[in-house]
């Protein structure tokens, strides 16, 4: 019984690591015109191990070396890093100096582990992020309205590859995509999702089967404009609602007061209704929302087009009759 | 009483267009309804809307083809052809007609023939609805369902915004047109005459012997 679908997950979640490789790509091609990666010297002693596919390790006792395999989980790009938001901080500001040791001892197991508020809170030069309210809506969302074992503000902010997109304003696209491939990184993975929690993975692409133009609208609209209630005072939404309140109503996009314009664009200085008489008319360079961006002119124009060709259809038709009735 | 009846309509022809007619007008409303999308007052729900919608317009295309394939392979497509030489003058021998002389009793200044079916505004505006506006609207309409075939950016614009752009304005070409036709169709020996020809299939001509009484 089970069979046919767990082969029809296979090839879903073939396609979804499609979907992923695509995104991260989509986002890695962001970065590729800055060619130099600058690391300062701490840094870059880390990295000779954790940047590679393999590293080198030397027993002090005997002098042997062996090549080994660095695994995935714990390889850095040092291209992200260095761009990342915290890409000027040596490991160490961060990770414990036992960590300096090779192999690493086991006290660096018991690390302790910062928060962002434990760097970031009540400090006036990041207040325009308003990180408070930022963890009073994670710690309602989904996410963290219960305790899940390892789950943090880290889960989503890759320490080392995290980067502010919405803020820095760039193309739709690469934000969008940036910011789903952060999503997609557990629910298009399951390596990442079954170490949080022991349950099946639900397929993301038959999940959102009836969104018509479903490729389109993962690129054009992030996971959070359906799935976060939007807080006025931050700029990214950060509660994440349980599914079964996610925005499905197709209207809440495709309509002049669409809410996209509260949330994937209200990072750009919008009106209602300016440039050439589109309305969100921001959303123009970026897409065209059915709905969403109708043109006043045309409207108007295509009114009174219409208009007069009514008038002047009544008016033949009155003439016709006139004459009719003349000559019975 | 000299009533001529010509059979002009073929059957295939009258399927055609009525299967032609219900689909514009669907897509016309499903259309107009996703435009004009408003929350509080959904003519068509948006999804409905969209899916009869992309539906409709993928039947039409076939239909079109079929249409196409009758204009260039059946009888009907003589009509089709334009005479460039002295077109402009009969066209506007019928326009006078249209606007003045159909409310003098004049007599229709292009006979409906077994040759010649269409009069000049007839043939003209069947021609630039079907062989370019309706083309445009299908193709612009399957390059909106298959957005990834669209040059992503023009001048600092979506082209996915400029395809629509063109789509919706192709689109209300063909309901301005819809209107016309649906009001010059009224026009023939009775307001319903040339609807029940595109029944039957046989054209009534407008000699009956009124007009003909009024020619003398
Ligand atoms: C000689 C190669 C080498 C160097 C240099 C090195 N590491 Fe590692 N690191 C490893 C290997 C191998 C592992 C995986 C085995 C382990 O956990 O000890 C690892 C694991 C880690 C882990 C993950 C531990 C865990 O259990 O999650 C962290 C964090 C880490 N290293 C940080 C650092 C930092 C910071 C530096 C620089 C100060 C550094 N490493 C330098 C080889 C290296
Ligand atoms: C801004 C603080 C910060 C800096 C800087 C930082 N890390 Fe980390 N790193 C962390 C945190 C927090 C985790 C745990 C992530 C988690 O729990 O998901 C981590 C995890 C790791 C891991 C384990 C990866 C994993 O998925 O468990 C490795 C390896 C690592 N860091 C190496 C480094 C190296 C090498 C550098 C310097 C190039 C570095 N880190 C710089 C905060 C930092
Ligand atoms: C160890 C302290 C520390 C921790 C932990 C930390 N940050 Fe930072 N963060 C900093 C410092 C210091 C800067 C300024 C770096 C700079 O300007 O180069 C910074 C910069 C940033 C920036 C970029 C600001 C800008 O103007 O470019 C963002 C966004 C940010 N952090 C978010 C976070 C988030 C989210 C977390 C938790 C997931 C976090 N930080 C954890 C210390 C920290
Ligand atoms: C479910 C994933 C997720 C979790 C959990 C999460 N964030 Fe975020 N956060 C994001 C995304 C996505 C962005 C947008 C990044 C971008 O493109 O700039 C973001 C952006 C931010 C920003 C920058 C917003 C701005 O104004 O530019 C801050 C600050 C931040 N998060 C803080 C936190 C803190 C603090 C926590 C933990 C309490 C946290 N985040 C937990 C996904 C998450
Ligand atoms: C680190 C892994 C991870 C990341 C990153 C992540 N999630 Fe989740 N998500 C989970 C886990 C685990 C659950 C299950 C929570 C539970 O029910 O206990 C979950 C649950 C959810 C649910 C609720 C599903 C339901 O059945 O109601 C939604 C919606 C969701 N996530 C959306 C997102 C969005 C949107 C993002 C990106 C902003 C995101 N997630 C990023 C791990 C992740
Ligand atoms: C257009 C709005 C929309 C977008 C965009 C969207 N979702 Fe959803 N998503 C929904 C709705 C509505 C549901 C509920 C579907 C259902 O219950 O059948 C859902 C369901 C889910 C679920 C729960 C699946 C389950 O187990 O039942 C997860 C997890 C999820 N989405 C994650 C994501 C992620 C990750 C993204 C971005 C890649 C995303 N969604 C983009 C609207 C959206
Ligand atoms: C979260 C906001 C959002 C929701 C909800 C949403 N859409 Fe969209 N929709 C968009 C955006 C953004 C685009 C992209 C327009 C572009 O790229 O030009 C789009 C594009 C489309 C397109 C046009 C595809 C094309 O070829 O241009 C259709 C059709 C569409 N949506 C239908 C729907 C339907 C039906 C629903 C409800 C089931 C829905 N959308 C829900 C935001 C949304
Ligand atoms: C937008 C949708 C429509 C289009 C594109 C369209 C197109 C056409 C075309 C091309 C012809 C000529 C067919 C031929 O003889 O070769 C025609 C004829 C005709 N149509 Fe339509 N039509 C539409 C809608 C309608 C509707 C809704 C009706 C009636 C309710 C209608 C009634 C007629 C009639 C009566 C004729 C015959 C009159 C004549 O030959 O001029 N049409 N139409």
């Amino acid at each position: 019984m089970n069979k046919p679908s767990r082969i029809y997950c296979k090839a879903c979640n073939r396609k979804i690591l499609l979907l992923v490789i695509l995104l991260i790509s989509f986002s890695n091609a962001y970065n590729k015109d800055n060619p130099e990666d600058v690391l300062d010297p701490e840094t870059q002693k880390c990295l000779d191990c954790h940047a590679g596919m393999r590293y080198t390790l030397t027993d002090p006792v005997t002098g042997d070396m062996a090549s080994l395999k660095m695994y995935d989980e714990l390889r850095i790009d040092p291209h992200l890093y260095v761009r990342a938001a915290h890409g000027g901080f040596a490991c160490t500001d961060c990770h414990s100096l036992d960590y300096e040791i090779h192999p690493h001892p086991i006290s660096v197991k018991f690390e302790f582990q910062y928060s962002c508020l434990d760097c970031h809170g009540g400090d006036e030069h990041f207040a325009r992020f308003n990180f408070e309210k930022v963890e009073e809506e994670f710690n309602v969302s989904i996410h963290g309205n219960h305790y899940i074992e390892n789950f943090s503000c880290w889960s989503c902010h890759n320490p080392h590859t995290y980067r502010l997109t919405v803020r820095e304003g760039g193309r739709i696209v690469d934000i969008v995509a940036y910011n789903n491939s952060i999503c997609l990184e557990c629910h298009g993975d399951i390596s990442h999702y079954a170490v949080l929690i022991e349950r099946q993975l639900t397929n993301m692409l038959s999940k959102h089967e009836w969104l018509p133009n479903q490729s389109l609208h993962f690129r054009k609209v992030r996971c959070i404009d359906c799935h976060a209630a939007v807080h006025y005072d931050i700029l990214v939404a950060h509660h994440v609602l349980p599914a079964s309140e996610a925005v499905r109503n197709c209207v809440e996009c495709h309509s002049t007061n669409s809410i996209l314009m509260a949330s994937l664009y209200k990072h750009k200085t919008v009106e209602r209704r300016s440039r050439f008489g589109f309305f969100n008319s921001e959303i123009t360079t970026d897409a065209y929302i059915i709905g969403a961006n109708r043109n006043y002119y045309f409207n108007l124009a295509s009114i009174v087009i219409l208009g007069l060709v009514l008038l002047g259809i009544a008016i033949h038709a009155t003439l016709r009759y006139i004459h009719y009735r003349q000559r019975k | 009483m000299n009533k001529k009846k010509l059979y002009l309509y073929p059957l295939w022809l009258r399927i055609w267009h009525h299967v032609n007619a219900v689909l514009m007008i669907v897509l016309i409303f499903t259309g107009v309804s996703m435009q004009y999308s408003d929350p509080n007052y959904p003519l068509i729900r948006f999804d409905i809307a969209v899916d009869l919608h992309s539906t409709s317009g993928i039947f039409l295309t076939i239909s079109y083809f079929i249409f196409l394939l009758g204009v260039l392979f059946s009888s009907i497509g003589r009509y089709y052809l334009v005479k460039t030489e002295g077109f402009f003058t009969a066209f506007a021998r019928q326009l006078r007609y249209y606007l003045f002389g159909i409310f003098r009793g004049e007599k229709s200044p292009f006979k409906v023939t077994q040759e010649r079916k269409f009069n000049p505004i007839q043939l003209i505006s069947y021609n630039v609805i079907m062989h370019a506006i309706t083309p445009f609207t299908f193709i612009t309409g399957w390059a909106l369902i298959f957005p990834e075939t669209i040059v992503l950016n023009v001048y600092g614009y979506s082209g996915i915004m400029l395809t629509s752009l063109v789509h919706s304005i192709a689109g209300f070409l063909i309901s301005i047109f819809l209107v016309i036709h649906l009001y010059v169709i009224t026009i023939g020996p009775s307001p319903t005459a040339n609807l029940k020809s595109m029944i039957h299939g046989y054209h009534e001509a407008i000699e009956t012997e009124k007009t003909e009484e009024i020619e003398k």
